[in-house]
Parts: structure tokens; C-alpha cells; sequence
């Protein structure tokens, strides 16, 4: 039995004022590429603002146009499902500096050439701005919740601390208030690499195919990040792959991918550098890595929420090594002594940070419950 | 649905409106009560991830945690009530987890099965073995009560700590009982403790 497609549409907004920038600068002209699920009621208080992840983009149940694949959050997204589309009016939109349709650095600047590097290091809440500016657009004034993973749980952190009148609750998958040293330092690996992939020319790849290369080892080494050591165990143990032509795995004393878990994230690496844009990628690490949503409210997380009347859930995974349950807790407690409404729970899963995407039943029953208050 | 009867007892005598910390707060059917019936602005702690999400899914705010560990994470007088329900006997420090609650909540509802209640006495005495009663469902070795306690135990321990008892409820099954032999004819024991 196949479900018919949930009723999705893609649509696109060209804000007609400039973006005020954290680092000071005026961004005009911006694009939003955004996905809607679902029917605006008529009082417009049935909103679920979703944000994506980092290597996500606005397909949350729509197939992506360039890897036919289902929408990132189909499991979850849905007429009868945790986020009922029935019920609610989803709306998530590739967030500034991304490369599915909002502007980013592959967009043209003001001369027609792409802004590449010229374009404004952005922020978490610069990403935030513009999809406020979208809200607005649309008239919503306030959503019922704003939900996200990972990067998206930063996104909606920083909707509820910055915008506390935009939204009624909040929930926040596997993420963080803040990036460590080493979220940061993952990050700074993947730079490196795309920057050091002589095809990057600082950033002027336009015509070429970039720096796939690069891009690809970014891609294989934030991979590693996103699974648990037993999941990969799992998975992949120490199994030899099987070439092509047929012939059994060996130990073939060379270079090539023996291992199984070598074979596959040559493979995560090549495909994502089909869909991704590497400034991109390298724009849009940075921001996660200037979010410190306490720095920006005087070193005081707690400072942050002070204003909020929202509901919080936060939700981590015990095998998510990348923000662990600790990060969790650690914004838990901040919106406790800042009085706010705020539910924390650790689910078991197994499969690290990217159960959050995986199909965990727990999970499914958390967010259902939470959204449908 | 119907409250256990000790949590029944403390759903009944929280003020209306009031700010509530429910530690150990299973499924969180008094904190349920408690907003449906009263208004009350409750929170829970809970240790057990599935009972965090059930308690979610009912529109709860509820932190996974432990009284153990984690009742020091709240500010000084941050609820007017905070609640124990059987879970005293079950942390590695009820003495410590009593007085963080006096430190979180102006008061404190506090349950427990009360260990001196007749049955348990006679389960003992005869039997020779630790007691297994309707209230005392599981053996010595798989039981989470690691610190048995009677009634008689408890207010020696709250008069050690210039705790006050503000009010006391004894209940034997389903039906509140008299205060008097309480440590022998009571089942189940409430406190509402302030500090003097």
C-alpha cells in the first residue's frame, strides 16, 4: 500500500526589503525558496515554521529535484502523521546562504556574476531574519511552533529567543544552544578541504564542477559525525566490499575502498557534492559555528528566554555524539530559570546524531504530543 | 481517571493556581489533575524517558532527570509546592533529596509506603523473609525501595531537620485512616513539611 503524495507545493519570495545582516551589512534583493504542506486555516494560527538542517534544504515531502529522492522528513511530515498535515500548515524554506532557490552565495550579485565569496558571512539569525521577513509576508504573525533538528534546532532557539512573539512553542531536535570546540573543529576540517581542492579557486568555481573533491571529504568527515561507533560497527563492522565485476571483498594491499565503510562514504562524499554547492557549505558552517545564542544575549543563556512565553520540548539521542544530551539539558535549564514551560527528554536510538531523521517511534510520539497541545 | 489515593489526597489540598514541581512524576497523572482541576502551573522531573513522553503528549513540561542528582539544577523558592510521591524510598539520600525539596518549594508533599504497617510486621515476624505485599509488590533484590522507611522513621527524621509537619494523611487501602497507632495501621503515609 502506498500513501498518495501529501499535498506539498514549492513557491518562491523575493523580499522587497534589504536584509539587515549581523556582520553589519544590507543584503537586498534576497530569495526565499520555500515548500508548504498542508492548508493555512483561516485565521492563520495553524503555522509550523520547520527548519532544515545544515545539508538539507526546503524538500521536507516533496522528491528532490536533483536526486529524486523523497523529502527529507517524509516519515515525520504528513496527513495522520507526529506533524499531522491534516491539522497543521507546514511551511520550511532553504535558509539564507543555502543553494536550493534562496539566495546564497551561488546567487548573482548586483554585477550578474555570483556573489561567491563576496557574499556577507551570515548567521543563525540572519537565517532567522529572513524567514521572519516570509512569515510576514504571508501574514502570519505567530506560528503555532517552530520545530527543527540539528541546525534547524539552533534556528528555532534563535526564533524563540530573538522573535519571542513569533511563535508559541518551540521544539528542538538533537542540537545546541551554542557550538563547542569541537562542533567547530569537524567544521573547520570540511573547510579546509574544500578550500584547499584547487578547483575551489577562492571561491570563483562558476562554470566548472567546483571543488568536488574538496566538498566530497567534507561531506565524508561531517558523515562520520552523524553516526554512533556502534551504529557504523553495525552497519559496516570491519566487512570487505564486494567489487563491481562480482569478485569477493579482499584485502586488495592497495588504496582502494576494501572496507565496506570506505565504499560508503566515498559514495555519501560524491553524491552530496551533486546536490550541494560548496561556498555554500562553507557559509553556512560558518554560521553554526558563530552561534552562541547566550553570547548574544550577554553571556546569559537565561537572559535569552527572558522574554519568551512559548512552550520548549527538547529532545536528544543518547548515541547523538555531536550535541549530546548535555547541550540539551544545558538550554533545559536556561529556560527553566527563565520560568518558560520547557519539557527535556533523552530517547534511545541507535543510529547517533542522524536519529533524528531515522524512523524512532519514541520520537514520533513526542513530537505528536507536543504539537498537538 | 482516577488518582492513586495518596496522590489523590495531595491533588486535593494543592492551592489553586499554584506553582508545582512533581519529582518522580510517572506518567504525570497528578500534574494532569493538578492543571485540569486547579490551574496549577505544574513541572515534573522524571527519570524514565518513555514515562517524559507520555507526559508530553499530555501537554506536560517535564525534565528527564534524577531526584538524585538533578533537584540542584532548581532555584531557591522556585515552586509552592514541590511533590514527592513514593519515590523517597527509592534515592540513594532521602535525607538530601528532603531538604533539596524544602530548598525548591515553600512546602512539600511527601508520600510513602509506610514499612511498619502491620502486614509488613507480621510478614516479617512470621515469615522471616522481607515482606511481599500488594503494596510491596517485588523481592528484596529486584525491588527499587533501597531505603524502607515507617511513618515513625519520618517524623523522627523531619523533627531532626527542624522540618515542620504541616498536616498528615494516613490511608489503608483506598480509605483515609486516624492518625492514631498510624505506624501500625497505616499502608501509606502523606506529609505537607515547610520549614519552621
Amino acid at each position: 500500500m502506498s500513501a498518495a503524495p501529501p499535498l506539498s507545493a514549492s513557491h518562491t519570495l523575493d523580499l522587497t526589503q534589504p536584509l539587515e545582516l549581523d556582520g553589519g551589512q544590507r543584503l537586498k534583493g534576497v530569495r526565499i525558496a520555500y515548500e508548504t504542506v498542508g492548508m493555512l486555516n483561516g485565521d492563520k494560527s495553524n503555522a509550523i515554521l520547520l527548519f532544515h538542517a545544515l545539508t538539507m534544504d526546503q524538500h521536507v515531502v516533496s522528491t528532490h529535484p536533483r536526486t529524486g529522492k523523497p523529502g527529507w522528513w517524509r516519515n515525520s511530515v504528513g496527513p495522520g502523521k507526529p506533524v499531522d498535515t491534516d491539522r497543521f500548515f507546514v511551511i520550511c524554506a532553504n535558509v539564507l546562504g543555502g543553494c536550493m532557490g534562496s539566495t546564497g552565495p551561488a546567487s548573482p550579485a548586483a554585477d550578474g556574476k555570483p556573489y561567491a565569496m563576496r557574499f556577507p558571512v551570515i548567521t543563525i539569525r540572519d537565517m532567522v531574519r529572513a524567514q521572519v521577513a516570509l512569515l510576514d509576508a504571508l501574514g502570519i504573525e505567530r506560528v503555532h511552533a517552530a520545530v527543527g533538528g540539528s541546525m534547524g534546532g539552533m534556528l528555532a532557539l534563535s526564533l524563540a529567543a530573538n522573535f519571542p512573539e513569533r511563535t508559541n512553542a518551540a521544539l528542538v531536535i538533537a542540537s545546541t544552544a551554542r557550538h563547542s570546540a569541537q562542533n567547530i573543529a569537524f567544521h573547520e576540517v570540511g573547510r579546509q578541504a574544500i578550500m584547499a581542492d584547487p578547483k575551489w579557486k577562492g571561491g570563483d568555481y562558476t562554470g566548472s564542477k567546483g571543488p568536488e573533491n574538496g566538498l566530497a571529504v567534507a561531506r565524508m568527515a561531517a558523515h562520520i559525525t552523524y553516526l554512533s561507533e556502534a551504529g557504523l560497527t553495525e552497519k559496516f563492522g570491519r566487512r570487505l566490499q564486494d567489487r563491481p565485476d562480482g569478485t569477493k571483498g579482499t584485502k586488495t594491499f592497495g588504496f582502494d575502498a576494501d572496507f565496506q565503510v570506505e565504499s560508503y562514504l566515498r559514495h555519501q562524499g560524491l553524491s552530496f557534492t551533486d546536490r550541494f554547492d560548496a561556498n555554500s557549505y562553507l557559509y553556512i558552517t560558518r554560521a553554526m559555528d558563530y552561534f552562541d545564542l547566550a553570547e548574544e544575549h550577554g553571556g546569559k543563556l537565561a537572559e535569552a528566554f527572558a522574554g519568551t512565553r512559548a512552550r520548549f520540548c527538547l529532545v536528544s539521542f543518547d548515541t547523538d555524539w555531536l550535541y549530546p544530551t548535555a547541550e540539551s539539558r544545558h538550554v533545559a535549564h536556561a529556560l527553566n530559570a527563565a520560568g518558560a514551560p520547557v519539557s527535556c527528554v533523552e530517547l534511545s536510538a541507535p543510529y547517533g546524531h542522524d536519529s533524528f531523521l531515522l524512523d524512532v517511534p519514541a520520537l514520533d510520539r513526542v513530537i505528536a504530543g507536543f504539537l498537538n497541545q | 481517571m482516577k488518582l492513586r489515593p495518596d496522590l489523590a489526597v495531595i491533588a486535593a489540598n494543592v492551592a489553586a493556581g499554584a506553582r508545582v514541581l512533581d519529582v518522580g512524576c510517572g506518567d504525570g497523572a497528578l500534574m494532569a489533575a493538578l492543571r485540569d482541576a486547579r490551574q496549577v502551573d505544574a513541572r515534573g522531573l522524571e527519570i524514565d524517558a518513555g514515562n517524559v513522553a507520555s507526559c508530553v503528549g499530555r501537554g506536560l513540561s517535564v525534565m528527564q532527570g534524577d531526584a538524585d542528582t538533578d533537584l540542584g539544577d532548581y532555584p531557591d523558592g522556585a515552586f509552592d509546592y514541590a511533590i514527592l510521591s513514593q519515590t523517597l524510598q527509592t534515592t540513594k539520600r532521602p535525607d538530601i533529596v528532603l531538604e533539596e525539596l524544602l530548598r525548591i518549594g515553600r512546602k512539600a508533599f511527601v508520600s510513602f509506603p509506610n514499612f511498619a504497617h502491620w502486614r509488613v510486621r507480621l510478614s516479617l515476624l512470621w515469615g522471616g523473609r522481607m515482606p511481599v505485599t500488594r503494596l510491596l509488590p517485588v523481592a528484596w533484590y529486584a525491588t527499587e525501595n533501597i531505603h524502607h522507611v515507617t511513618i515513625d522513621d519520618f517524623r523522627a527524621l523531619v523533627g531532626e531537620r527542624g522540618v515542620k509537619v504541616e498536616q498528615a494523611w494516613f490511608l489503608s487501602g483506598d480509605a483515609s485512616i486516624s492518625a492514631a497507632a498510624a505506624n501500625f495501621r497505616a499502608e501509606h503515609a502523606v506529609f505537607l513539611l515547610s520549614r519552621r
